[in-house]
């Protein structure tokens, strides 16, 4: 008798060791991890990052070094050497895919391997600010509005409007010509263009966030924190951000690619990035002159494949968190 | 009913209001302005004659007391002189019209013929080959950059195969007639086209498979398979119906991109659109026009999100203002 009771004890116990209890949060992992064209999309990224991470301290090359070529030897000879200033120098531009230049020299001389890693820096950069800066901003006004609604909420809805009605493209030219105007340098315009883009885009988040809140607000769970009387600041950021949480991750790795791409066009406008400096949408630009775009393939497409290669990534990770954090999707 | 759509309507001339002050004080923050850009370099411009020409282009009040005169002349349906054109901003919007509405409009049937039946296609195949296929496209279109899709597109089937012609909107200098005029332009709108349609279809399509699964799962569905309907009347009948609701809403939201179409496109192929035009305008500082384009189309969005709103409401009996 006490015999059975021992065993019953220990299969209980085993059952339970065994009992593997996932909490939602690796549930979400695990049907994230079985949609195929979401691993395909992370393996992509992070191939991406090292790329352009580690990239530029392993190629011998700087961003905007150019390279010259001696017309009579055929000797190549780095920007940096004395004998650049000799009479048969000329600038290696356009030289074909070689051992010491992977995917040969673009128009101005510069090896296009080298400026394809700094270029996916910037790229990559631009997509992960650009959409913290729209997801700070977009959430706070979002959550106001959808939190005391009324005349508040009546404001920023309309805002909400006014920046979704502006044509993006001909309103982000002319700012560029603003900040070109007004002497930006270089090197700082970046910053500016992503704080920009930030603002603009936070009007969709803002939308999404505010749906989310209205129906969250109705809660009974919602009800009982009113009861407890805890400020109103704590209610916001401690009850209901943390449940648009999953929405909020959505929308950032969906607008990251978004970003990536409208950075791209940005900088092949040539109001983007601006010169010395590479980005993968002004290493495309050089299609404009026919030539390079009929011969010189070489110096065009890799960045070009870069761009698609890495918004796909971000798209295909995004659908797969889209469908791993919707419970109806189970499979 | 009534009463929404003139409660929309009157917070849409606030909305507008503030897109005006928005745009308004953004364009004018553009050191450098029109008559310095002709000017400069031209030894025989005086300075008086610089005050004059401002004068002439309205730019020499500041930006409050120019707003005002803008807004004055707005309200009224002028939107100024193109500094560029030399003509009404109207005008020229009317002008360039046709190309973008021909694009974006062909474009778009497309568009919406490929993507209802695939993603319907898709979403009755859920987690199969075919499915990932077609998704797999849809998101690869969203993510292509459309000046690069537009570069290969140019290389492969212009320059490589000379099969058909790398931009513009006809054969210059041929003076074609009739149909094979015709068939010229359209010759020219096959690659912008193709540009359009595969770089836009994909939110389309994911939009329609998306509501496809939802409405698949419903319990009405269920019943029509149980009743025992032929699966192609429970697709075409019960299903298919019920996800028109929401595709008829998209048609609010293409509306707005019918006309500013697709400016990067527009532009890579050299054709003469709106787009194009404003792209054009950004370069020369040509505010009356950018001004113009850009209220027509922020009052065609406001439009087009007011359309689908009493579109949903049409064909769904259960929407209620």
């Amino acid at each position: 008798m006490e015999d059975l009771q021992e065993r019953n004890q220990l299969e209980q116990d085993e059952f339970e060791q065994n009992q593997v209890i996932l909490t939602p949060g690796q549930l979400v992992a695990k049907r994230f991890f079985r949609n195929k064209l979401a691993c395909v999309g992370l393996g992509i990224i992070i191939v991406m990052i090292l790329f352009c991470a580690i990239g530029p301290f392993i190629s011998p090359y700087g961003e905007y070094e150019i390279f010259y070529i001696n017309s009579t030897t055929g000797e190549e000879v780095r920007m940096k050497e004395d004998s650049v200033g000799g009479s048969d120098m000329g600038i290696n531009v356009k030289a074909p895919i070689s051992s010491a230049h992977w995917l040969g020299t673009d128009a101005d001389g510069r090896d296009v391997m080298t400026r394809l890693m700094y270029g996916g820096r910037i790229s990559l950069f631009v997509g992960i600010i650009v959409v913290a800066i729209e997801l700070v901003i977009g959430v706070l006004m979002g959550g106001i509005a959808g939190y005391y609604g009324g005349a508040v909420d009546m404001i920023i809805m309309r805002l909400v409007e006014i920046f979704n009605s502006i044509p993006f493209i001909p309103l982000m030219l002319i700012i560029s010509s603003v900040l070109f105007a007004s002497g930006v340098k270089p090197q700082h315009k970046i910053f500016w263009i992503m704080g920009i883009m930030g603002v603009l885009y936070w009007a969709g988040v803002a939308r999404l966030v505010r749906g989310q809140i209205l129906s969250l607000r109705e809660l009974e769970y919602m009800q009982a924190a009113e009861a407890t009387g805890i400020r109103t600041s704590k209610k916001i950021l401690k009850h209901l951000i943390p449940n648009v949480m999953p929405i909020i991750i959505l929308i950032a790795t969906m607008d990251i690619g978004g970003v990536i791409l409208t950075e791209s066009v940005l900088s092949y406008l040539g109001v983007g990035i601006a010169w010395p400096f590479a980005s993968w949408g002004n290493m495309v630009d050089v299609v404009k002159q026919s030539v390079i775009l009929k011969n010189y393939i070489n110096i065009w497409l890799p960045p070009g494949i870069c761009i698609l290669l890495t918004v796909l990534a971000w798209n295909f990770i995004g659908d797969g968190m889209r469908d791993a954090f919707d419970p109806r999707m189970k499979r | 009913m009534k009463q929404y759509i003139i409660k929309r309507l009157l917070i849409s001339i606030l909305v507008l209001f503030g897109v005006s002050i928005l745009l308004y004080g953004i364009a004018h923050m553009v050191p450098g302005d029109y008559v310095s850009n002709i000017s400069s370099g031209n030894q025989n411009i005086t300075p008086e004659m610089e005050q004059r020409m401002r004068e002439a282009y309205g730019l020499d009040k500041g930006p409050v007391e120019g707003y005002i005169s803008w807004l004055g002349d707005a309200i009224r349906g002028d939107f100024g002189t193109s500094f560029v054109y030399k003509e009404p901003v109207t005008s020229i919007i009317i002008k360039y019209m046709p190309a973008t509405l021909a694009l974006a409009g062909i474009s778009m049937v497309l568009e919406l013929l490929l993507a209802i039946p695939l993603g319907i296609l898709a979403a009755r195949r859920q987690y199969s080959f075919t499915d990932y296929t077609i998704v797999a496209i849809a998101i690869v279109g969203i993510s292509l950059p459309s000046f690069f899709f537009a570069a290969v597109l140019k290389r492969v089937f212009a320059i490589g195969l000379g099969v058909l012609p790398i931009s513009g909107m006809v054969t210059a200098r041929a003076n074609f007639t009739g149909f094979a005029l015709f068939a010229d332009m359209a010759k020219h709108f096959v690659l912008p086209v193709t540009v359009f349609v595969l770089t836009s279809m994909g939110s389309y399509l994911r939009y329609v498979r998306t509501n496809m699964l939802e409405v698949l799962s419903a319990d009405y569905v269920r019943t029509a398979r149980a009743k025992g309907l032929p699966e192609r009347k429970v697709i075409a009948k019960h299903a298919f119906r019920n996800t028109l609701i929401p595709i008829v809403t998209l048609f609010g939201s293409m509306i707005p991109a019918l006309f500013s179409g697709a400016v990067i496109t527009e532009s890579i192929f050299a054709l003469e659109g709106l787009g194009n035009i404003a792209l054009k305008a950004v370069y020369a500082g040509d505010i009356p026009y950018l001004m113009g384009f850009n209220m027509f189309i922020a009052a065609l969005t406001l439009i087009g999100t007011l359309v689908s709103d009493v579109l949903y409401a049409v064909v769904d009996p259960r929407v209620r203002y």
